[in-house]
């Protein structure tokens, strides 16, 4: 790594295809179930636009899509929208690889900004692996070990 | 190659303390070479390339190239996994505490969601 740059690998090992890994980290109804009840908006195509949208509509990231060859590489441009400081570092770059190993693939997910220190980082660092322990709990068996803010009440 | 982080790999990798110091010190600085790793370490190069090898297929290190440099960064997935095992039972009520008390304090039905 660079002197100039922040970068955080998550990685994590799911059970499933790399079609159904896509198409979760993809579908705005399914993303709700593990990521807290937000979800992104994008047409997943290379140039469309992309956003994180809170359960109550608000946007929290936007940018677009870099790079999207289904099902084995997605690359976000992603800058934060809501808190001044954190908006204020510009873009990031998230990176999503799929990889099948044996009977799972192998899900890598490279955050990067070309800052040091940088507090847009830290902050997703604390968010990604309650992110991915969900989505792997949610593909493998259906459930998620955390559940979302906002639970149905029914 | 290891195709799950199981907890047993992962618990015998964090067992022993030159590999949390290597931990450490990727959670201070990420993305290191081997040898900026070595640096101020009391062991051999071969010591903690056979260290990180352990931390590696416990899933407790990522390794990505760039040209000919091996980075290694440390992956907080699988310690988030071990740390959900026993607290999320206690963590999820608790979210469901602060989601009763917004919605009662902004006056919402349950059915809106």
């Amino acid at each position: 790594m660079t002197n100039s740059e922040s970068r955080f690998v998550y990685v994590t090992y799911i059970r499933t295809t790399p079609e159904k890994l896509w198409e979760a980290l993809t579908t705005p109804e399914f993303m709700k179930r593990y990521w807290f009840g937000m979800h992104c908006e994008s047409q997943w195509t290379a140039g469309s636009s992309w956003k994180l949208v809170s359960g109550d509509g608000q946007i929290f990231d936007a940018g677009g899509i870099v790079e999207a060859e289904p099902p084995r590489r997605l690359v976000i441009r992603w800058q934060h929208q809501n808190k001044p400081e954190l908006m204020a570092e510009g873009e990031s770059q998230c990176t999503m690889e799929l990889e099948p190993v044996g009977e799972a693939v192998k899900l890598s997910i490279t955050h990067t900004i070309e800052r040091r220190p940088s507090k847009l980082i830290e902050a997703v660092s604390g968010g990604w692996p309650k992110i991915l322990s969900n989505l792997k709990s949610l593909l493998e068996t259906g459930a998620t070990v955390l559940q979302a803010p906002n639970p149905r009440q029914h | 190659m290891i195709i799950d982080m199981d907890d047993d790999s992962v618990f015998r990798a964090l067992a022993d303390p030159s590999r949390r110091q290597l931990l450490d010190r990727l959670h201070a600085s990420n993305g290191q070479t081997l040898g900026e790793l070595c640096q101020n370490m009391e062991m051999s190069r071969q010591a903690v390339a056979k260290h990180l090898a352990i931390l590696e297929d416990a899933s407790l290190v990522a390794t990505q190239w760039r040209g000919r440099e091996k980075l290694h960064f440390i992956n907080p997935v699988p310690i988030n996994a071990i740390a959900e095992r026993w607290i999320s039972k206690f963590e999820a009520p608790r979210l469901n505490a602060l989601s009763n008390l917004k919605r009662t304090l902004e006056g919402e039905s349950n059915d809106q969601q």
